[in-house]
């Protein structure tokens, strides 16, 4: 009961939110320099051109009444049409919010598995040559953004040894007949492993990239946690019962460790889907973000104010999906 | 009397070379309790620890021998060593708020090293939680089975402890201020406890306290130790009566009786503390020659 009622407030609050960023981006958009009516011209249009289409996008009309018009709109599941590619928004929007998803999870997994694996390799080996090696490592891959990496990991895995894909999300010439836009997860279903296995030359370095920074910070707030709890008293009792070492870190401390972690992968998660932007960029992957930098070029307004108010509702979600995490893996939270 | 557990000029040191146990020796015979008393930092704890081979990082063995039932523990591999000490050897932990793992369920905190380590079937090793948590006087032990540590109050958890380290019936249980971090009212009855239940299974107990009331009510043989050595070895009774170290004397004296709360509390004098740091400064001369 009162988990419905927590998750009722978090809906409500998150309404609010997205309220807030619906304005904060319509008006600044629209503040800016930059006409899209100017993009669509030819050179030598006339004035009565220019004010007809003004008129016929909304915008010669006040920013206020702009923002009702669009709102309303948006109430009843219309996003506008987007002026460049003259499609509704809501449907560009969903069409490519899944490229986008299935790379941000991609990328999430990597950075987790990579990030626990060398936090648990510097717990079992602290204190010694291998620690400091690991947070060598971790410090590095921290202090490089993701697309620098994503420029290091073309130029090992696409120019000095190419073994993925530099550009694209599938090979055109597999020619697939997917029902959804879930590419990967429908070739999972399907258990097409020619098409994984294409999906995941395509993926690996530009979800790599997203998850190399995410990765160090993992790996060095869990091994922090993790030696914490090697001091702590159920710790050592495990000990005298004649388990080792490897038991020890993952049973015992590992369970308890990780909390901590996960409420700051949430957060970093959704740093990691703004990341998507200039990565997807970087390889040419069909997802939102390169949907957004085509819309902030081409000044296409309803194009940039559906996907902000999607990342918007994305990022929330992922902090609401983190809260309830949390209090499924530890029982203290469970019947408060 | 054989001695189930001897420690033979046990020494050992932090990393930087300082000494805290100083060839430390101590008995603990089969089925008997012996108290291991001191001040605190005298190294008590310490003593378990070098047993059970759970030393902080800081510390490690520098030399001594530790006998458990006929075998030298520092001359076995690790692994082996701690197979040894889970198989004979149980610990009663200080701090029962902490003692136990916060995200796991009281049942398999006591059953799973029984299936694990020693080999038991499942159903076997619940029994036996069963039984022993119903020994250590846990009401409804089923339920308490399902129960998360937090959902049970401190006397709860250290009987639950009391019953995990009796689990796997070994011969030696080591008691590190088992009842220091309960309720005055709860440590009266823990103490019962531990000992009824030490009396009915006959294990060896090493008993750490710094409380001299409570060795005199459960221990047969004690040490005392000062600075990480044993000042003095003896019998209870005698050790009662007669207190042969000047230190052991100046302790008992400094114990508060029940019978005269009123009476002004004795501190350990001076002089006694100069003589036993005398005693351990020569011990530390002897060793550098």
């Amino acid at each position: 009961m009162t988990l419905l009622r927590t998750i009722f407030l978090r809906l409500l609050t998150t309404a609010i939110t997205l309220f807030g960023v619906a304005v904060i981006v319509f008006v600044v958009i629209r503040v800016v320099p930059g006409n899209p009516i100017a993009m669509m011209l030819p050179p030598g249009a006339t004035e009565a051109d220019i004010a007809r289409l003004q008129a016929q996008y909304g915008f010669d009309k006040s920013i206020f009444d702009q923002f009702l018009i669009w709102l309303s709109g948006v109430l009843q599941g219309d996003f506008g049409t987007s002026i460049s590619l003259r499609q509704p928004v809501s449907k560009l929007v969903l069409n490519r919010l899944p490229a986008t998803l299935e790379l941000s999870i991609m990328a999430l997994l990597m950075a987790v598995l990579m990030g626990v694996t060398l936090a648990l390799i510097g717990t079992r080996f602290r204190d010694g040559k291998t620690e400091g090696v690991v947070d060598v490592t971790a410090g590095m891959a921290l202090s490089i953004p993701d697309f620098l990496w994503g420029l290091v990991l073309i130029l090992l895995f696409g120019v000095f040894w190419p073994v993925f894909h530099i550009s694209g999300r599938i090979s055109p010439a597999l020619n697939v007949d997917f029902t959804t836009n879930f590419y990967l997860f429908e070739a999972i279903a399907r258990l097409r492993f020619d098409v994984m296995a294409d999906l995941a030359a395509h993926m690996f370095m530009p979800a790599l990239a997203l998850a190399i920074p995410l990765a160090a910070i993992v790996s060095q707030l869990l091994k922090q946690s993790l030696k914490e709890t090697m001091h702590l008293d159920y710790v050592t009792l495990a000990r005298t019962k004649g388990y080792g070492e490897n038991h020890v870190i993952t049973r015992e401390a590992l369970p308890n460790a990780i909390l901590p972690t996960l409420t700051l992968v949430g957060v970093q998660f959704t740093f990691l889907i703004g990341g998507t932007v200039i990565i997807e960029r970087l390889f040419s992957y069909e997802g939102l973000g390169n949907m957004a930098i085509d819309a902030v070029i081409n000044r296409d307004l309803p194009l940039i104010q559906g996907i902000v108010i999607l990342f918007a509702m994305l990022f929330t979600l992922v902090n609401l999906a983190v809260d309830m995490l949390y209090v499924v893996l530890n029982p203290r939270l469970r019947h408060a | 009397m054989k001695s189930f557990l001897s420690i033979r000029n046990l020494s050992v040191r932090l990393k930087n070379g300082s000494p805290i146990l100083r060839s430390v020796s101590l008995d603990v015979a089969a089925g008997q309790v012996h108290g291991l008393v001191g001040e605190s930092g005298a190294g008590k704890s310490m003593i378990g620890k070098a047993v059970l081979g759970t030393l902080p990082r800081a510390l490690s063995v520098s030399g001594g021998e530790i006998w458990l039932d006929g075998t030298d523990l520092m001359s076995l591999p690790p692994a082996e060593r701690r197979r040894r000490i889970g198989a004979t050897a149980a610990l009663i932990p200080q701090d029962p708020l902490t003692a136990l793992n916060p995200s796991k369920r009281i049942g398999p905190q006591i059953t799973r090293r029984l299936v694990d380590i020693l080999g038991w079937s499942k159903q076997d090793a619940q029994d036996r939680a069963l039984e022993l948590l119903g020994e250590v006087h846990i009401p409804d032990p089923a339920r308490v089975m399902r129960n998360y540590p937090h959902e049970l109050s401190g006397g709860m958890r250290q009987r639950i402890l009391i019953a995990s380290a009796f689990a796997a019936e070994p011969r030696l249980i080591i008691a590190d201020e088992p009842t220091t971090a309960l309720d005055v009212t709860v440590q009266k009855q823990i103490l019962r406890l531990i000992a009824d239940m030490q009396t009915r299974h006959g294990t060896a107990l090493l008993f750490v306290t710094h409380d001299l009331g409570v060795v005199s009510k459960v221990c047969d043989t004690l040490s005392v130790l000062y600075a990480g050595k044993v000042v003095e070895e003896a019998r209870m009774h005698r050790f009662f009566m007669r207190p042969i170290h000047p230190y052991s004397a100046a302790l008992l004296a400094a114990t508060p009786t029940y019978t005269d709360p009123t009476g002004s509390l004795t501190p350990v004098s001076q002089e006694v503390i100069d003589g036993v740091e005398a005693e351990v400064a020569q011990h530390d001369a002897r060793r550098a020659r």
